[in-house]
């Protein structure tokens, strides 16, 4: 089988995309002062989040697959995330 | 007891999992009036596990579950193997008597729950999809209750649910939300759980023919095989692998330690490329397409993470209550949701016909499932947990074993030794000492 990037993964699944509200904000103080920041690039099965070159760390919520694991292993305060509104983001159809 | 507002039913239970959608079913059948609520499109579209489903205690309550349910395979073949990066060593156990009766099969959740929810809504449960519970609501408990600090948020009873601008009520709220469950942690039940005892699972479900499968596992018709893997599949990573078969699929992926994958500064998708990649895995997978790629949060530690799981007017059941068991051998959650939710029902439906749903009055739901098999097996293994966070598990053991083996099947024209000879030997060579192999050993017998 040949391996397959993240983004050919995912496009694998069916997402509903809630164009008008992310669910997950990164304080980037926080985020980057505990280290919070690349633990989140490094932990995410989706690749949702990655490091700028200046540093900051970018989102993208549409590929979240709503796991949790970053808010697990998220510093306080460095992470906002709940899950998507009703009806919204990732809709599993194996599972 | 008074109330500001009539309820608008006996239960809400929030998620149609596993554990939910049981809750609702027994409730319904106990002829209460319950609204289960999904923030999935549809019941099933959040949901994700491994895909082994211990069944019998499903049985009891869907006598004709195996026949009705959308199940894919009856696991009849066990294998459990220590990967190297060279070499494997492994136990592959494969017995008719796990066909008759059926003890496991493998699922998908999003065909199966959709099942459930089913089975809820034909036994009179209103099923709400696509709505998102944002928070429980809550009252100060009567004066004089139970001793405030004994609740789970001071003094607070809870009352019902909102969503949106909605508020619904119900004398009982069940928080069936699964691993993350921000209903518990709101209601100040659960709290963070410590990185140790959180791991997460990497999962593809990879698509072959149906008779590729059955060839390439060696199985007959509807028999499955479930593997399990430690070693060299994680780099060293406290965890495993697994690949299940599905009637036409494979579920095969990693799940990792949360604290140990932060330590050793790995990145979790490069772990499942090795596996997928690993020269004794690829094999199987071999002219398969994705199907779809999941993930999900695991609560490994066992009995610790079981906290509080009942308040005034609340009970948590399933993931949500941190019900998973990782025995070394088994790893289960979705019979423990099953075992928790018919405890709950029984609890619930008790305190209901006395109309009060004080903790107190709930405390029937916690007894029950102690009382289960399920209860009880958790406490048999409350030790596994921290054995299997030892880090010789993942490394030193497997190569150890294979190169005990090397040495007994690797006729190099030397003349032979006698096999513990040969073990004595590769022991001396390996990083472990016979004081660990003992103690392992020991506290293995004892928690596992």
């Amino acid at each position: 089988m040949k391996p397959l990037s993240v983004p050919e993964r995912l496009a694998k699944n069916r997402f509903n995309l809630d164009e008008e509200e992310s669910h997950i904000e990164v304080n980037q103080e926080i985020a980057k002062a505990t280290g919070t920041g690349r633990a989140l690039v490094a932990c995410c099965p989706a690749h949702v989040y990655s490091e700028e070159s200046d540093g900051t760390i970018s989102v993208e919520y549409a590929a979240c697959l709503e796991c949790g694991t970053c808010l697990a292993i998220a510093a306080p305060g460095a992470l906002t995330w709940h899950y998507p509104r009703g009806g919204f983001g990732v809709q599993f159809r194996e599972g | 007891m008074p109330e500001t507002a009539e309820p608008d039913f006996d239960v809400i239970v929030v998620g149609a999992g596993v554990a939910g959608c049981v809750t609702a079913y027994q409730l319904a059948r106990q002829e209460r009036s319950v609204l289960l609520i999904e923030r999935g499109e549809a019941p099933g579209s959040k949901n994700l596990s491994g895909g082994v489903l211990y069944s019998r205690g499903m049985q009891e309550v869907f006598p004709d579950f195996l026949a009705e349910a959308p199940v894919e395979r009856r696991v009849t073949r066990n294998c459990v193997t220590f990967l190297n990066a060279g070499s494997s060593v492994g136990i592959d156990y494969q017995d008719t008597r796990l066909a008759d009766p059926v003890n496991a099969v493998t699922v998908l959740r999003a065909k199966l729950d959709a099942w459930l929810a089913d089975k809820c809504e034909e036994a009179g449960v209103v099923v709400m999809s696509g709505v998102r519970v944002d928070r429980v609501l809550t009252e100060d408990a009567p004066a004089g209750a139970a001793t405030p600090a004994a609740n789970g948020a001071a003094g607070k009873r809870v009352v019902g649910v909102q969503a949106g601008d909605d508020e619904l009520r119900a004398r009982v709220v069940v928080a069936a939300d699964g691993v993350n469950s921000f209903l518990a942690k709101d209601a100040g039940l659960r709290h963070q759980d410590p990185p140790n005892h959180l791991a997460v699972g990497v999962k593809s479900v990879v698509s072959l023919p149906r008779e590729t499968i059955e060839a390439r596992f060696n199985l007959t018709g509807d028999e499955g095989a479930a593997l399990a893997v430690v070693g060299d599949c994680t780099e060293g990573v406290g965890g495993g692998g697994f690949l299940y078969t599905n009637t036409d699929s494979l579920s095969v992926g990693i799940v990792v330690r949360l604290d140990d994958l932060t330590a050793k500064k790995k990145v979790v998708t490069d772990i499942f490329d090795h596996f997928l990649q690993h020269r004794y895995i690829a094999p199987y997978l071999e002219g398969g397409e994705l199907a779809e790629y999941g993930c999900h949060l695991v609560a490994e530690g066992g009995m610790k993470m079981i906290g509080e799981i009942i308040m005034d007017g609340m009970v948590v059941v399933g993931d949500a209550a941190g019900l998973t068991l990782n025995t070394g051998l088994t790893v289960r959650g979705m019979d423990l949701a099953v075992a928790s939710a018919v405890a709950a029902a029984d609890g619930i439906g008790a305190a209901l016909d006395k109309d009060d749903t004080s903790k107190a009055a709930l405390a029937g739901y916690r007894e029950k499932f102690f009382a289960s098999y399920a209860g009880q097996d958790m406490k048999t293994y409350a030790k596994a947990p921290a054995f299997l966070e030892h880090e010789r598990m993942y490394k030193e053991y497997g190569e150890l074993l294979a190169n005990v083996l090397y040495g007994a099947f690797s006729l190099d024209t030397r003349p032979r030794r006698h096999l513990l000879s040969v073990a004595r030997r590769a022991l001396a060579h390996s990083p472990l000492k016979t004081r660990q192999l003992i103690s392992d050993g020991i506290a293995g017998a004892r928690s596992l």
